[in-house]
């Protein structure tokens, strides 16, 4: 069992319709993901790349039990479809959308935590570039031959970051449990804390892996958590260290605003909770590899 | 997106916060005209930029005759204000705003934001006004209240009053405070603003409660549904080269460095950065062209990172992940051809067909120097750039 996502996950494309979500289809099915159909308000009955497409979420999880959701739904629109998603009864949604507005997160936020905890979905994005668990499933839009199966688990604020360093191991022959898109928003479905506590129960991830940037008190937060709660040894990388403080970086989230915001606090505090801290970009891999016992 | 204080002022006056009697200048004429408009015998002329710290700066003025109004609005119209957050180049005066001066018996600081760690809206205020937040966080972290609105329902009265009374207001002004408060909440969640902070809210001498300054901030991913901000953005405000990035659907920000960065992806994008430093480099900035990485993209990037005249060698970093090396390789080919570059480029593929990619890179005869990892690719960025500064230094001693 990986977290989150598994060969048995039942996926549905919300607004599957769209180019690029006709083409990540395609490529999520040759991967070997199970899309069981998509969603598209008014165009129920038609099929793309030959899965079903329905025109509400329930009645796509009625008629093929899915379990699962990618949101491709343009950024007006995104907030809605999470929402239509969690009360339809998906389990695991992953939103790729980027430029969502903050208090719509806000409210599709507060509107998850009307269900109690074990009926509410687990969200991840906005702003990402999925989950996958090599081998297994991809929930997303990454290159997944850049995954090799394994037993690292990766977390990540930053799509082609991640497949650096996804690459990097794969080159030293190390494979990965599951990666973990949280994505580069302010306002996120799941935190690092949120999926470091996943990793610590799942059996096939023996070490962590935590891509950071500026912006945000989440590595904070993460810290404080792994110190008190997680076992297995933890690496982490964090981009933005000739960031200025004050300008937005690409992601609206990585924007230094406060204390402890910073790469270079957060790589202190991330420190002195224990985490290996990969000095620089290109040594993730052979970080990962240290922490291992595996040569480098 | 910033907007203007007397933007921001005219917003929220619009919900119901109270400010002084004010009006916009773009000459010094029509500032003393103003004040005529205005009456009362003291006015402050303040410099519209979007930046704070524009008092000690000499941005804000106080005039007690028309002769001082011509004055102030003379040394300001036209110059550029440098305060601790406009950068050294400052940001240029094209308006004041002319304001009835009041009398004030306290100042307040307050400002709302979007607090990540609740991931909701939070209030901030202290009885400290006048001093920027950060120095009050460090000096007097004690006289900070903290208020976290519950989006679903909205600030509550309740939760107002609890400012009020905690900040010492008198029972008497409690309901202007209260109201103050709702009135910005009411402007931030109506608006998709990010930042609303009013410092100094003021008590005036006949007890009034004023918003004396005002800045907001909106999301850039929400003014789809506000026309009305969308057209209160100012230009003349931003740097030129972002905001021609950003109408081309480039995310881009100016450093004082010298070697450009073409990267796809933010993380990556900083990562770069942060790399050329390690290297003894120093990054002349911050480009996301995006997960695509077209040859259009690439070209247009080319073009925006040599705007800038302080570039004395190129990085592009590429991870092709869905896209294929061979493909981004076409199109750094195809730009560098159109560009007729003299200066170093050095190019770092990664990820799908990166062979290919290389192979392209090399046949096109053109002097790229390529890199495998990304350190390599950094420390060979500032090799190349420190080799070329060394031959110029030597041709021109000859």
């Amino acid at each position: 069992m990986s977290i989150l996502l598994d060969r048995d996950s039942r996926v549905i494309v919300q607004g599957i319709t769209g180019r690029m979500a006709r083409f990540h289809t395609k490529d999520m099915l040759d991967y070997g993901t199970n899309v069981v159909g998509g969603v598209v308000p008014g165009k129920g009955g038609e099929t793309v790349e030959g899965v079903p497409v329905f025109d509400t979420v329930k009645q796509a999880v009625e008629a093929t039990s899915a379990d699962a959701s990618l949101v491709f739904v343009p950024p007006p629109f995104a907030a809605d479809s999470i929402m239509e998603a969690a009360d339809a009864g998906i389990r695991y949604c992953v939103c790729i959308t980027d430029g969502i507005p903050a208090q719509d997160m806000i409210r599709v936020k507060r509107y998850m935590y009307r269900y109690p905890k074990d009926k509410r979905m687990v969200l991840t994005g906005p702003n990402c570039a999925g989950t996958i668990s090599p081998g297994k499933a991809l929930l997303g839009i990454m290159p997944g031959h850049i995954y090799l199966p394994g037993n690292v688990g990766i977390i990540g604020r930053s799509g082609t970051l991640g497949y650096e360093a996804a690459a990097q191991l794969k080159e030293l022959g190390i494979g990965v449990s599951t990666s973990v898109g949280i994505g580069g928003d302010p306002i996120n479905g799941s935190s690092f804390r949120d999926i470091l506590e996943r990793f610590e129960q799942d059996k096939d991830t023996e070490v962590i892996a935590m891509i950071g940037e500026i912006g945000g008190p989440q590595e904070a937060e993460a810290a404080e958590y792994i110190r008190d709660n997680i076992t297995k040894p933890v690496v982490a990388y964090v981009a933005g260290l000739t960031a200025p403080k004050g300008r937005t970086m690409g992601h609206a989230g990585a924007i230094i605003s406060a204390f402890g915001e910073s790469a270079s606090e957060k790589v202190e505090i991330l420190s002195a909770a224990g985490v290996t801290v990969a000095e620089n970009p290109a040594v993730i891999g052979e970080t990962i590899a240290r922490v291992m016992g595996k040569a480098a | 997106m910033d907007i203007h204080e007397y933007q921001a002022k005219e917003v929220l006056s619009n919900f119901g916060v109270a400010v002084p009697s004010g009006a916009l200048a773009y000459s010094p004429e029509q500032a003393a005209y103003r004040a005529r408009e205005l009456g009362g015998d003291r006015w402050i002329v303040k410099a519209q930029v979007h930046a704070g710290g524009r008092g000690k700066a000499g941005g804000v003025k106080l005039c007690n005759t028309e002769n001082e109004i011509h004055e102030a609005c003379d040394e300001m119209f036209g110059r550029r204000l440098v305060t601790h957050q406009t950068g050294p180049e400052g940001k240029g005066i094209y308006r004041v705003y002319v304001e009835s001066a009041v009398p004030i018996d306290r100042e307040i600081y307050l400002g709302f934001v979007l607090d990540r760690s609740s991931q909701r809206v939070m209030i901030v205020a202290s009885s400290e006004g006048g001093m920027e937040i950060e120095d009050i966080s460090a000096e007097r972290p004690d006289s900070i209240v903290r208020s976290i609105v519950e989006p679903a329902v909205g600030l509550q009265e309740f939760q107002a009053r609890e400012i009020a009374f905690q900040l010492g207001f008198e029972a008497k002004l409690v309901q202007q405070m209260v109201r103050t408060l709702q009135g910005c909440y009411a402007a931030f969640s109506n608006l998709d603003a990010t930042m609303v902070e009013i410092n100094p809210l003021v008590i005036t001498g006949d007890d009034r409660v004023l918003a004396l300054d005002a800045k907001m901030s909106f999301d850039d991913n929400a003014l789809f549904r506000h026309p009305q901000i969308s057209e209160l953005r100012d230009k003349s405000q931003e740097d030129p080269r972002e905001s021609r990035a950003a109408d081309r659907g480039l995310s881009y920000v100016g450093l004082d460095g010298n070697i450009g960065c073409i990267v796809n992806g933010a993380g990556l994008a900083m990562a770069t950065m942060d790399t050329i430093k390690l290297a003894g480099g120093e990054p002349a900035n911050f480009l996301d062209i995006g997960g695509g990485a077209s040859p259009e993209r690439v070209a247009k990037a080319f073009r925006l990172v040599l705007s800038d005249k302080n570039v004395q060698a190129v990085l592009v970093n590429i991870f092709a992940g869905i896209n294929r090396c061979d493909w981004v390789a076409e199109g750094v080919v195809q730009a560098l051809r159109e560009l007729d570059l003299e200066i170093p480029v050095i190019v770092r593929l990664a990820g799908t067909n990166v062979a290919e990619g290389q192979k392209i890179l090399a046949k096109s005869g053109l002097p790229i120097i390529r890199a495998t990892t990304l350190m390599e690719a950094a420390e060979r960025a500032v090799g190349a750039w420190q080799n070329d500064l060394t031959q110029n230094t030597k041709m021109r001693a000859v």
